[in-house]
Formats: structure tokens, C-alpha cells, sequence
């Protein structure tokens, strides 16, 4: 199923390596949840690109569909789903974040 | 509308049967919980699609009545009978 909503993300991630689905955005996050996921990725110092899902009834729609995902955030890597809060959050405790960053060849200032 | 925690762990028993489920009612309100979920079934699975197998189970719940389900997954370790 291709609709304009799945072809504006579908362009989303493919041009931007790291691409966040948020509630507010990077410098106003408005949940918890999606505050947490920037963090992370601002400890990481790595680049990425937000969209607020709160601005757009569609897109907030059409990302769960896309993803078969229930909630924002939603963290995309090099066009890969890689998780919600929970997951990054996981994937951050473990260092495994940084080492998918790594494998996938996208820069990041590990501020450890 | 809010959800108690054993109507949660049944529905996800119900898609995973051999699951360990562990259920905190971290406000107090039936609408923010964590949930623990341990399988034999989730080897071999990323996590995401481990996470989709238990959103599936609660089918539409979360992110709608069901405000926040904070959700970890996980197989047993080796050596744990399932």
C-alpha cells in the first residue's frame, strides 16, 4: 500500500540517516517519552532530524501504520525502524546504539 | 479508560502462551504500567518485532486506552526451563 503520507516518510528516512518521529521537537519535546530518545541522541552527538507528529494528524497516523508501531517516538536509522523509547533506551544501557551507529557509518562524538 | 494489570497479562498470554509476564502499575491509575515479558517464542526475534508480537496482543490498546506501556522483552536465559 502506497499512500502520500508512507511516500513523504518513506523520503523522510531514506534522505536523512537518523530520523526521529516526536511529539514537539528537539529543543521542545512535549512528552516524556520522545524527550528521553533526544537526550540520548544528543549525548551521542549525533546528527539527526525530527518530525512533530502533533503538528500533523496524518503523519501521526500514518507513522503507526507505516512502522506497525502503536506510539512516538520512533527512531529510524539509515531507513531501518530500530524502536520506540523502550528499545532505544536498551539499546543505549547496552552500547549497542553506538555500535549500530558505527556499523552503519554515521558519526556520532560518544561523550563517554 | 484504564486497564488492570491481569486483563494485560491474559491478552498477552493469549498470544504468547509459554510467557513469563511481569506487570507494574507504575502511577497507580490502570493507565501506566511496565510490563516484563519473557519467551522461548522471542529467540531469534529482533526486539522490534519481539515488542509487535506483544502490541499485537493487546490489539490497539496501546496508545489508546491503554496510555503507556513501558515494555521489555526478553528470552530466558539458557539453563531456565521455559
Amino acid at each position: 500500500m502506497s499512500t502520500p503520507v508512507f511516500e513523504r516518510i518513506q523520503t523522510d528516512i531514506t534522505e536523512n540517516p537518523v530520523f526521529l518521529y516526536m511529539k514537539g521537537n528537539a529543543m521542545f519535546p512535549q512528552c516524556g517519552f520522545s524527550a528521553r530518545v533526544v537526550q540520548i541522541l544528543s549525548h551521542l552527538g549525533v546528527l539527526f532530524k525530527t518530525a512533530n507528529v502533533l503538528e500533523d494528524p496524518e503523519l501521526r497516523e500514518g507513522i503507526k501504520q507505516f512502522s506497525n508501531w502503536p506510539t512516538v517516538p520512533q527512531l529510524y536509522i539509515k531507513g531501518e525502524f530500530v524502536g520506540g523509547c523502550d528499545i532505544v533506551t536498551e539499546m543505549f544501557q547496552s552500547g549497542e546504539l553506538a555500535s549500530t551507529l558505527t556499523e552503519k557509518g554515521i558519526p556520532y562524538e560518544a561523550a563517554t | 479508560m484504564a486497564m488492570s494489570a491481569n486483563e494485560i497479562e491474559s491478552l498477552i498470554r493469549g498470544a504468547v502462551p509459554d510467557a513469563r509476564v511481569t506487570i507494574e502499575d507504575l502511577a497507580g491509575d490502570g493507565d501506566h504500567y511496565a510490563a516484563t515479558v519473557v519467551s522461548e517464542s522471542f529467540r531469534g526475534l529482533s526486539r522490534v518485532r519481539q515488542h509487535q508480537i506483544v502490541y499485537a496482543a493487546l490489539s490497539g490498546r496501546v496508545g489508546g486506552e491503554l496510555h503507556a506501556l513501558a515494555l521489555q522483552t526478553s528470552v530466558p536465559e539458557s539453563g531456565t526451563p521455559a
